[in-house]
């Protein structure tokens, strides 16, 4: 039931947000995070946005998590 | 299997040959990881010392019986419209009666995705009560707190909510305390952590000396978590690590958190199988309770035994493995379930039943 899916913040409109979730467009309530922005990567649970990570700090942290896998 | 899987279970044996433990028991508690375990084969990869234990993380699984009857007798009332969840709807109450069974009898049920469209129907039908079926764990309270946030804001009367939420270090507590079942480490669920941060799991490896890690979903997730929690173990130490690092931060959504506790107070709570649990439930502060749909009902909730034969109890805790159950797989199946174990989809004995990795 916990179940939560990534996607992409395409627009803000005060407390939503249309959100691309492998190309499917959503909306989502925005309410529960502080300053997201057009480009975000926000984690989606039952219609509501519970955490976000900037464009480059999505970036990096993925990457940075996936060297972290191979090296081990 | 992946390299890199091969590579950390290379890395896994020896230190598990190294602890002196026979057992080491590994508890998940959230649905999602026990369908990712279940699904993965994770189970037939690791050495046999380690055992994976699935706890009680499917928020329908742990409401109790008593909150099943009372959810399906508000149904019965004229004028209301229930929503829900998809997953609760099946879940059989004390007398096999179901909200399933209420709704093809022609009561007004409704499921829902999102909390806030039971708000947008009680402006949409202002004669009606609509009620919705706050069960959900840390990451889902948010949600439903903000939607009795927009009631407030909107002025919307008719919506109610019948209180069920659970927070979920509280029955972690009390798992570590019934020796019976013996759990070495904890995997963490990864989504509610995202809400609650780190913080809320630490005295269970300071207090109790039990390793905890973050874990996120995927196959690898996992058995990185298990490295983690098998090196704390070969270390001798208790700490809290995050390996779900892209979206678990150390301090959690505090905004979320702020939100959650606007409306909700602490407060006692039963679950199925692991009865009264101090302060793991949730219910609404005093000038939000009118909007407890549990008040309208004119009489007090009783509080009814567990369904006979129906093991879920000790399947919850991890005592036993659902094939263990006299009814699984032959009297109890999805199609025709007798605990909610079976009914929801993250249901252990319904993971069990699908992956038959008994
Ligand atoms: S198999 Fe069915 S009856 Fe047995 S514990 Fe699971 S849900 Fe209950």
């Amino acid at each position: 039931m916990c179940l939560a899916i990534p996607g992409k913040v395409l627009e803000i409109n005060g407390d939503k947000g249309l959100i691309d979730i492998s190309g499917m467009k959503v909306e989502t309530f925005l309410n529960l995070l502080e300053d997201v922005k057009i480009g975000d990567y926000i984690l989606i649970h039952a219609g509501f946005a519970i955490e976000r990570l900037p464009e480059e700090e999505a970036m990096e942290r993925f990457k940075l998590f996936k060297e972290m896998e191979i090296l081990g | 299997m992946s390299e890199i899987i091969k590579e950390y279970i290379k890395k896994i044996s020896p230190i598990c040959k190294m602890l002196e433990e026979k057992e080491i028991s590994f508890m998940e508690v959230c649905g999602t990881h026990t369908m990712a375990i279940s699904k993965s084969g994770i189970r037939d990869i690791l050495p046999e010392k380690i055992r994976l234990i699935s706890g009680p993380g499917c928020p329908v699984c742990v409401t109790s019986p008593g909150d099943i009857d009372g959810m399906i007798k508000l149904s019965d009332l004229p004028d209301v419209i229930i929503t829900t969840f998809g997953d609760m709807i099946r879940v059989p109450g004390s007398n096999r009666n179901s909200l399933e069974i209420k709704k093809a009898d022609g009561a007004d049920i409704r499921i829902i995705y999102n909390p806030v469209e039971a708000v947008d129907m009680a402006e949409k039908n202002s004669d009606k009560k609509v009620i919705f079926l706050a069960v959900g764990f840390e990451t889902t309270v948010p949600g439903i707190a903000s939607a009795i946030i927009e009631a407030e804001k909107r002025k919307t009367e008719n919506f109610f909510i019948y209180p069920a939420n659970k927070v979920i270090p509280p029955a972690m507590r009390a798992l570590v305390m019934d020796k019976q079942i013996g759990i070495k480490g904890f995997i963490c669920p990864g989504h509610v952590s995202v809400i609650t941060g780190a913080n809320p799991y630490r005295f269970l490896a300071e207090d109790y000396g039990i390793p905890c890690v973050i874990a996120g979903f995927e196959p690898l997730d996992i058995i990185i978590s298990i490295y983690k929690l098998l090196l704390q173990l070969h270390e001798k130490r208790a700490s809290v690590e995050i390996e779900y690092s892209p979206w678990v931060r150390p301090e959690g959504n505090i905004k979320a958190r702020d939100i959650i506790y606007k409306i909700f107070k602490e407060c006692d709570a039963v679950w199925r199988g692991l009865g009264v649990i101090p302060g793991s439930g949730l219910s609404l502060k005093e000038e939000y309770s009118y909007r407890d749909g549990r008040k309208l009902l004119k009489e007090e909730i009783p509080s009814v035994p567990e369904t006979a034969g129906c093991r879920c109890g000790e399947v919850l805790k991890g005592l036993i493995r659902p094939p263990e159950c006299e009814l699984f797989g032959h009297v109890c199946t999805p199609v025709n379930p007798v605990g909610p174990c079976m009914v929801s989809s993250e249901g252990s004995c319904s993971v069990y039943y699908k992956y038959s990795d008994g």
